[in-house]
C-alpha cells in the first residue's frame, strides 16, 4: 500500500525538512505488520514527491493465528497489503510523528505555511462510493479527482471493484494533509486492523480536533473512526457457501425491510393486532413461533393474563439479541420463570412446543421454501396444535406503494415468496380445512382500496 | 415326597426373584451363580441410600432405588437377580408388574429351607444379625404364599428345600425360544401361504429349492422361513402342511405362527371359536386326512413361537410384525402383536380390526419382514417389509432373499377366495408422519454409531448451527440422504517451491498398507450431490417426494446447487439421457441413483465471493504494485538506492499476476444451464447397493461411459491408477501430476483404489487431496510461494482435519446404508445432518 505526497510550492524540496526525511536516501522502519520506506520520486525545487509504501508480511507471526472460531479465507487472502487503509494511518504515525506533531526544529517557520499539496492514492478502499471521497475531502479545501478500478478486466461484467485511484489537490499545511490522511483512511476504508482500544478517542481528538468540528460529515467520520466492538459471530460464517456471514446479512435485511416498511409503523401495528387476539383469547400460554429479537415477548411479559412466553427461533444469533433486549439477566426471578427463549426450528416436530393456549406465526412463513410449507403446517397445526395460531405475513400486491424492494419485487432478501391476498385466504382455508380450526382473515396497517393492507393475518381457532 | 431339584434354568433375558427369609442363603448362593452386577440387593440398596445395609428406617428409599434399577436393567434386556426376602405378595408383585413392563418372563426360586437353618445362619453372622422374631414371621410369611407363586404369572418357580439341595443345585442359563441370533441363513422369507400350494412348490422352484425330493431343501443350504398362516382359505392347506411340517423337521425351514394357526389349533383342540376367515376349508380338508395326521399337525401348531430373532440381531420375522421393543422379549403380549398386530378392537368399514400403523414409527437397525396384512406390493418402509401380497387372494405368494433383500414372487394361479377389503399398501398408509422429523433427534449434544467410524460425537453447538442451516437453507431432507464429507490434504512437503506434492500422499498410503491407489484429477468448481430419478413416479416412491425435475442438485451443505428449477431439471435430463444410453438403470436395477461431483464453473455458484474477495485482492495488488514500481523507478533514476525494494516489488507483482491467472481459470459465463459442467466421480448408491463400497475402477469406467453420452455437459475425470509398490509407477504419476497442474487443474486426489480399506488406526483416509502450486495461491495469497512464507506455512498442522475428514465420511456412508436398508428418514437424516454440524467445527478453512 502507498501514498505519495508531493509538493509544487517553491522550494519544493523544503518537503524532506517537514518530514524529516532526506529526498536522496531511503528511510524504513518497521511496523508490527511490515515494514514501512520512505523515498521521494521526484525531488527538484519545482516539484518533491515523498512516497511512503508499506511492504505488508501477509505471514506475519501476528496475522497468522490458529482461527479461534470457524471463518472464511479472509484473515490470510485479503487486500490489506494493497490498499491503503489504518495499516497506512499507522505507518504515517510512525514516520511522520514530529511532522504530525507540527515540529520542524532545522526550519520552524515551515510549519505553518500552506503549501500547493497533491496526495496521491494509488488503491484507496471506499466504502460508499467516490460521493464519499468528495464529501469528506472537499470541505477540506481538496480538489478530488478520482477514477474506479475495474474488478477484472477480462471480465468487465464483473464491473469496478470499490477501490478508487485518488488525487487531492489543495493548499494545505503538511501537518494538516498527514492528519486527515490519517484520520480520514481508515474512515473511508471502515475497517480496523487492530483492537479498538478506549484510546481510540483521544487519537481522533488529538489528530482531529483542529478540523472536524466543523466538518460536516463530522458524525459519520466519528462513528467510523470509533468502531462499535463487532458481535462476534460463530460457526454460521463456514457453513455459508458463498462465504458470506448469513448472521450479518440476516440484520441487514431486516434493517433493510424496517427501513421500507418504517413509514407505516407496521411492526408495532402487526404487535398489537396480535396483541389483541393474546388478550380476548384469555391466553396464559403463548408461544412465539420466529421470534426474532424477541419484540413480542418483550411486550407479551407485561401482559397480566400470561403466565409463560416462549420465543422459538432457529437463529441463536436472533436468540442472543433477544436475551439482550429482554434484559433476561437482569430480569426478576419470578419474572424470569415466565418466561423462555428456545431454538427450533419450524419444519422439525419439538414436543417442547406443545401445551400452549396460542402460537404466533409474525413475519415467519415467508422464510420458509414455498415446499417446505407442508412440514411447516403439519407441525404447527398438526403437532403444536395450540387452540388458536395466529399468524401474519406480508401482502404482495402492496409492494406497489413501497419504493425500496429487492431485485424480485420483495421486502426482505430472504423471502421465499409473498402472497397475494387471494394465495394466502386460499392457504389459510385449506389449513382451516385440513386441521379442524376456524379461519379468520384480517388486515393490518392502512387498507389501500385496490391492493389491501400491506400485512395480511388469520387466526386460527378451535 | 417331591423329586430333589437339581438344575434350575434360567433365561438369559429375564428376572430373577429369590424368596426366602433373612440367613436362608440367598445372597451366598446369589454370589456364586450370578455376576455380582447381575444381582441387586435390597440391602446394598440400604447401604447406598443410608451408609447401613440394616438401617430398617431408609427401606422405602432403599426399595424404590432397586425398583428403578430393575427397571433400567429389564429395559436394556439384562439379566435381573433380585435378592430381598419377597416374602410377601406385594413385594412380589412389584417385581413382577417390571418384568411385565418390559416384557420378559419372571423366574422364581424360593429358599424354603428349616426355619432352624436360617436362625442357625443368622447367629453365625457378625455384621448384619436380624432379629429372630423377624425371621421366624418371614419364614410363615412365605410358606403360606410360597402355593401361589405360580398363580402370581412367575414363569418358573423352583424350590429349595434343604441346605444340600442348594448347595447342589446347578444354574442354568437357556437362550429364549425367539434368540436364533447365531442362525446366519441365507433364508428366504415367505408371505402368508394360506394353503396355496401351487404357488408355494413353484415358488419355492424359482427360489431354487430341490422340489421333487422329500422333505425338500436347498441344494446351498438355504432355508425357507415361513412367515405364519400357511392355513385356511385355500384349497391345498394340508399339502402345505406337509411341505412346511417335514422342511422344518428337517432344518431347511423355520416357521412363526399366524394368527391362523392358533386359531385351527384352538378349534381342533375342540374350543369354540368362530368358524370365519376360511377356518371350515381348513378343517374341511383336515377332516379327508386321517386323525393321525391332525394330531401332527396340532403338535406343530402347539409348538410354533411367535417370533424369530435372527442373524446377529440384524433380522426379525413375526407374522404381523414387531416395534423394536418388543424384540427377543417373552410375554403374552409380545406373542398377541407378533401375532395380530397392534389393535385396539377398533374396526374399519369392512369389519377388519384397524391396526397401529407401527412400521411409519420403526426405526430399529434390524429388518422386520412380515406378512399377515395383504399388500399390493411388497415396499420397503423404515426398515420393514410386508410379503403377504395375497396369494390367496388373487395376488402374488412373495419371498424376500436375505440377506440378499432381493423379492421373488410368483402369481397366483387363481383367486382362491375372496377378498374382504382390497389391499392396501404399506408404503401408502405411512406416506404421512414419516417425513416429520422431530428437533429432539437434531439438537443438543448426541453421539451417532457408524460401521467405519464406531460412535461419532456430535456436540450441541454444532447441532445448533446445522439445525439454522438444515431447517432455513437446505433442501428437504427426504432429498438428502448423502453429505459430501471434507477431505484431508497431503502433509506439507519438503520440497523446494512445493508446499503439497503427490510424494507425500503416497508414503502416507504406502505406511497404511495400501498397495494400489488412484490419483484422480480434481476438478476446481463446486463440490455437488445429484439426486437422479428416473422419473417423478419413481422419486415419489422411493424418495417420498416428487418434484417435476424428478431429483435434485445440492451444494456440500444441502442447499439447491441452482435458483432455478429449470436449470437443474434441463442438468438432471442430460444426466439420465446419459444413464439412458448407456443401460446404467437396468446394470443397476434401479430407477434412482446418487452422483458425487463437482459442478464448473467454480464462478457459477461463487460468483459472489469471487468478485468480493478473489478478484477485489487481484484488482488492488496489481494497482498498488504497478504504481509503486513505477514510482520506485523514478527514484532509482534520480540515483536513490532502490534497489532491494524494487526487486521485491517486482517480485510481489509478478505473485499477483499469477495469481489472478490462478483463479481466472475457474471462471467463464454461464447462461441458464448453458456453459455448466458436471464431474462426477462417484456413483453414491442406488436401489439395494451402497456403491460407494464399490472399487473406484468400476465408478469411473461406469462415468466414462455417461461422459461419452454427454460430452457436452459431463466432464471426464482422468486417473492414473498407481502401484506404490512399484517405482516406475509411482514415478509416472507424479510426472503426471506435474504436467497436469501446470496445464492449470486444482490438483488431484488420491483414494484408495478399493475403498474404506482398514489399517491399524481404524480406516485409512478415503481420499488425501494434492493441490497445485498455482491453484493454491488463491487458497494461501498471492505471495505464499516466497522461501520465507512457504517455510513458515510448512508448520501447518492437518490433525484436526484429517480426523474431520474421516469421521465425516464414515458419516456419510453410514447415511447410506442406512437409506438403501430404507431405514426410517429420522436415522438416515440423523447421520447427514451430523456431517453438516461437523463441518461447522472451526478449522483452518485453508486445509
Amino acid at each position: 500500500m502507498l501514498v505519495s505526497l508531493t509538493s509544487t510550492t517553491p522550494v519544493a524540496t523544503d518537503l524532506g525538512y517537514l518530514l524529516h526525511k532526506h529526498p536522496d536516501r531511503v528511510r524504513s522502519v518497521d511496523v508490527a505488520f511490515g515494514r514501512a520506506h520512505v523515498f521521494y520520486p521526484v525531488a527538484t525545487a519545482q516539484r518533491c514527491t515523498a512516497t511512503t509504501y508499506v511492504e505488508v508480511d501477509a505471514f506475519s507471526r501476528t496475522r497468522h493465528r490458529k482461527p479461534r472460531r470457524a471463518q472464511g479465507l479472509e484473515p490470510y487472502l485479503n487486500d490489506r497489503p494493497y490498499a491503503a487503509s489504518s495499516m497506512l494511518s499507522v505507518a504515517l504515525g510512525r514516520l511522520f510523528r514530529t511532522a504530525l506533531n507540527g515540529t520542524c526544529e532545522a526550519r520552524p517557520e515551515l510549519v505553518v505555511q500552506p503549501l500547493d499539496l497533491e496526495i496521491g492514492l494509488p488503491v484507496v478502499p471506499v466504502r460508499g462510493g467516490q460521493e464519499l471521497l468528495r464529501h469528506l475531502f472537499e470541505p477540506l479545501c481538496y480538489e478530488v479527482v478520482c477514477s474506479s478500478i475495474a474488478l477484472d478486466p477480462e471480465f468487465p461484467a464483473w464491473g469496478d471493484s470499490h477501490y478508487v485511484a485518488a488525487r487531492l489537490a489543495g493548499r494545505q499545511t503538511v501537518r494538516s494533509a498527514l492528519e486527515h490522511l490519517y484520520v480520514l483512511l481508515p474512515v473511508l476504508d471502515d475497517a480496523k486492523h487492530y483492537w479498538i482500544g478506549p484510546d481510540e478517542v483521544d487519537k481522533l481528538l488529538s489528530r482531529g480536533g483542529g478540523w472536524l468540528g466543523s466538518h460536516p460529515e463530522a458524525d459519520l467520520i466519528t462513528r467510523r473512526y470509533l468502531r462499535i466492538p463487532e458481535y462476534t459471530r460463530e460457526a454460521l460464517a463456514r457453513l455459508a457457501d458463498t462465504g458470506e456471514d448469513s448472521d450479518l446479512l440476516d440484520t441487514q435485511r431486516d434493517a433493510a425491510e424496517q427501513a421500507t416498511e418504517s413509514p407505516l409503523r407496521l411492526g408495532e401495528q402487526r404487535l398489537d393486532a396480535v396483541l389483541e387476539v393474546v388478550r380476548s383469547a384469555g391466553a396464559g400460554r403463548v408461544l412465539d413461533l420466529g421470534c426474532g429479537e424477541g419484540r413480542l415477548l418483550e411486550r407479551l411479559i407485561v401482559e397480566p393474563t400470561v403466565t409463560r412466553a416462549v420465543g422459538v427461533d432457529v437463529s441463536v444469533g436472533a436468540l442472543k439479541r433477544a436475551e439482550r433486549r429482554l434484559k433476561l439477566e437482569e430480569m426478576s426471578e419470578r419474572r424470569r420463570e415466565r418466561i423462555q427463549l428456545l431454538q427450533g426450528a419450524l419444519t422439525y416436530t419439538d414436543s417442547r412446543l406443545q401445551g400452549f393456549d396460542v402460537a404466533t406465526v409474525i413475519e415467519a412463513v415467508e422464510h420458509l421454501d414455498a415446499e417446505r410449507l407442508d412440514v411447516f403446517a403439519e407441525v404447527v397445526f398438526g403437532h403444536i396444535s395450540a387452540p388458536t395460531v395466529v399468524l401474519t405475513t406480508p401482502n404482495r400486491e402492496y409492494n406497489q406503494n413501497f419504493e425500496q424492494l429487492d431485485g424480485r419485487g420483495l421486502r426482505h432478501e430472504d423471502h421465499r415468496f409473498e402472497w397475494t391476498r387471494g394465495e394466502f385466504e386460499a392457504w389459510a382455508r385449506g389449513i382451516g380445512a385440513r386441521f379442524g380450526y376456524g379461519v379468520e382473515i384480517s388486515t393490518v396497517g392502512p387498507v389501500d382500496p385496490v391492493c389491501g393492507p400491506p400485512t395480511q393475518m388469520a387466526v386460527f381457532s378451535r | 415326597m417331591r423329586r430333589r431339584l437339581d438344575r434350575i434354568e434360567i433365561p438369559e433375558i429375564g428376572l430373577v426373584a429369590l424368596c426366602g427369609a433373612s440367613g436362608s442363603g440367598k445372597s451366598t448362593f446369589a454370589l456364586r451363580h450370578f455376576a455380582p452386577t447381575e444381582v441387586v440387593s435390597s440391602d446394598r440398596c440400604r447401604a447406598l441410600v443410608g451408609d447401613d445395609e440394616t438401617d430398617q428406617s431408609v427401606t422405602a428409599a432403599a426399595f424404590e432405588l432397586l425398583h428403578t434399577i430393575v427397571d433400567k436393567r429389564l429395559e436394556i434386556g439384562r439379566l435381573t437377580v433380585v435378592d430381598a426376602t419377597n416374602t410377601k405378595p406385594e413385594d412380589r408383585k412389584a417385581l413382577l408388574e417390571l418384568a411385565r413392563r418390559w416384557d420378559v418372563l419372571a423366574t422364581a426360586i424360593v429358599f424354603d429351607l428349616p426355619v432352624a437353618a436360617c436362625l442357625a445362619h443368622n447367629e453365625q453372622r457378625s455384621d448384619r444379625r436380624t432379629p429372630v422374631h423377624a425371621i421366624k414371621r418371614q419364614h410363615d410369611t412365605l410358606r403360606r404364599g410360597v402355593k401361589r407363586l405360580r398363580k402370581e404369572r412367575f414363569t418358573r418357580v423352583y424350590t429349595l428345600g434343604s441346605l444340600e439341595e442348594l448347595d447342589r443345585v446347578e444354574v442354568a442359563r437357556t437362550k429364549i425360544w425367539s434368540d436364533r441370533r447365531d442362525d446366519t441363513g441365507p433364508f428366504d422369507i415367505i408371505g402368508d401361504v394360506h394353503g396355496c400350494h401351487a404357488e408355494l412348490l413353484s415358488l419355492l422352484d424359482r427360489l431354487g429349492y430341490d422340489t421333487a425330493a422329500d422333505p425338500i431343501a436347498h441344494p446351498e443350504g438355504r432355508r425357507a422361513v415361513f412367515l405364519g398362516d400357511l392355513v385356511d382359505r385355500g384349497p391345498g392347506v394340508c399339502e402345505v402342511l406337509d411341505i412346511a411340517m417335514s422342511m422344518v423337521a428337517a432344518g431347511s425351514a423355520l416357521c412363526v405362527a399366524g394368527n391362523h394357526e392358533v386359531k385351527l389349533g384352538r378349534a381342533m383342540a375342540g374350543r369354540d371359536v368362530r368358524v370365519t376367515h376360511g377356518l371350515a376349508e381348513s378343517l374341511e380338508q383336515l377332516q379327508r386326512r386321517a386323525p393321525e395326521f391332525s394330531e401332527r399337525v396340532a403338535e406343530f401348531i402347539g409348538g410354533l413361537i411367535s417370533h424369530y430373532v435372527l442373524d446377529g440381531g440384524r433380522l426379525v420375522v413375526a407374522h404381523a410384525g414387531l416395534p423394536e421393543r418388543y424384540h427377543g422379549r417373552s410375554s403374552g403380549r409380545v406373542r398377541d402383536l407378533a401375532l395380530y398386530g397392534d389393535t385396539d378392537g377398533e374396526t374399519d368399514e369392512f369389519g377388519l380390526p384397524v391396526r397401529y400403523p407401527w412400521a411409519e414409527e420403526y426405526r430399529g437397525e434390524a429388518a422386520v419382514v412380515y406378512g399377515h396384512t395383504p399388500v399390493p406390493e411388497a415396499v420397503w418402509v423404515n426398515n420393514t417389509i410386508c410379503v403377504d401380497t395375497g396369494a390367496v387372494f388373487g395376488g402374488e405368494l412373495t419371498a424376500l432373499r436375505w440377506p440378499e433383500r432381493d423379492l421373488v414372487s410368483v402369481p397366483a394361479v387363481a383367486e382362491h377366495y375372496e377378498p374382504i377389503r382390497p389391499a392396501r399398501s404399506a408404503a401408502d398408509a405411512s406416506s404421512g408422519p414419516s417425513r416429520l422429523l422431530d428437533v429432539g433427534a437434531a439438537l443438543g449434544k448426541h453421539h451417532i454409531e457408524t460401521k467405519l467410524a464406531g460412535r461419532v460425537l456430535i456436540e450441541a453447538e454444532r447441532s445448533s448451527a446445522a439445525l439454522e442451516v438444515m431447517s432455513r437453507f437446505a433442501a428437504d431432507p427426504r432429498w438428502l440422504p448423502y453429505l459430501p464429507p471434507t477431505m484431508a490434504p497431503a502433509a506439507a512437503s519438503g520440497r523446494a517451491g512445493y508446499l503439497e506434492h503427490p510424494e507425500e500422499v503416497f508414503s502416507y498410503f504406502r505406511k497404511r498398507g495400501v498397495d494400489e491407489v488412484v490419483a484422480q484429477e480434481k476438478h476446481m468448481g463446486s463440490r455437488a450431490v445429484l439426486v437422479v430419478a428416473r422419473d417423478a413416479d419413481a422419486a415419489q416412491s422411493r424418495f417420498g417426494i416428487a418434484n417435476p425435475e424428478a431429483g435434485v442438485i445440492v451444494t456440500r451443505t444441502g442447499r439447491p446447487f441452482f435458483s432455478e428449477a429449470a436449470v437443474t431439471g434441463a442438468l438432471l435430463d442430460r444426466v439420465r439421457t446419459a444413464a439412458d444410453a448407456t443401460g446404467l438403470w437396468g446394470r443397476l436395477g434401479t430407477d434412482w441413483f446418487i452422483l458425487d461431483a463437482e459442478v464448473l464453473p467454480w464462478s457459477a455458484k461463487a460468483a459472489a465471493l469471487i468478485q468480493r474477495l478473489y478478484a477485489a485482492v487481484g484488482a488492488a495488488g496489481a494497482a498498488a504494485l504497478d504504481s509503486a514500481r513505477g514510482l520506485l523507478a523514478d527514484a532509482a533514476r534520480r540515483g536513490v538506492d532502490v534497489e532491494a525494494l524494487a526487486a521485491r516489488t517486482a517480485s510481489r507483482a509478478g505473485h499477483v499476476a499469477a495469481y489472478v491467472d490462478s483463479y481466472r481459470r475457474y471462471c467463464w459465463d454461464i447462461e441458464g444451464a448453458d456453459g455448466v459442467e458436471i464431474a462426477p466421480f462417484q456413483i453414491l448408491a442406488a436401489e439395494g447397493e451402497v456403491l460407494a463400497r464399490r472399487p473406484h475402477r468400476w465408478h469411473l469406467e461406469e462415468i466414462d461411459a455417461l461422459v461419452d453420452h454427454e460430452p457436452g455437459v459431463l466432464r471426464r475425470t482422468d486417473r492414473r491408477f498407481v502401484s506404490l509398490s512399484d517405482d516406475a509407477s509411482v514415478q509416472q504419476a507424479a510426472d503426471w501430476w506435474q504436467a497436469l497442474t501446470e496445464g492449470g487443474s486444482e490438483g488431484v486426489v488420491v483414494k484408495p483404489a478399493e475403498p474404506t480399506p482398514t489399517g491399524d488406526g481404524g480406516f485409512v483416509q478415503p481420499g488425501v487431496k494434492c493441490r497445485d502450486r498455482e491453484y493454491l495461491r488463491i487458497i494461501y495469497g498471492p505471495e505464499y510461494l516466497e522461501p520465507a512464507n512457504l517455510e513458515r506455512l510448512r508448520q501447518r498442522s492437518i490433525g484436526r482435519k484429517s480426523s474431520l475428514a474421516r469421521r465425516e465420511f464414515a458419516l456419510g456412508i453410514e447415511a447410506l446404508d442406512r437409506f438403501v436398508a430404507n431405514e426410517h428418514l429420522a436415522r438416515v437424516h440423523e447421520c447427514v445432518f451430523g456431517v453438516l454440524a461437523l463441518e461447522s467445527e472451526p478449522v483452518d478453512p485453508r486445509l
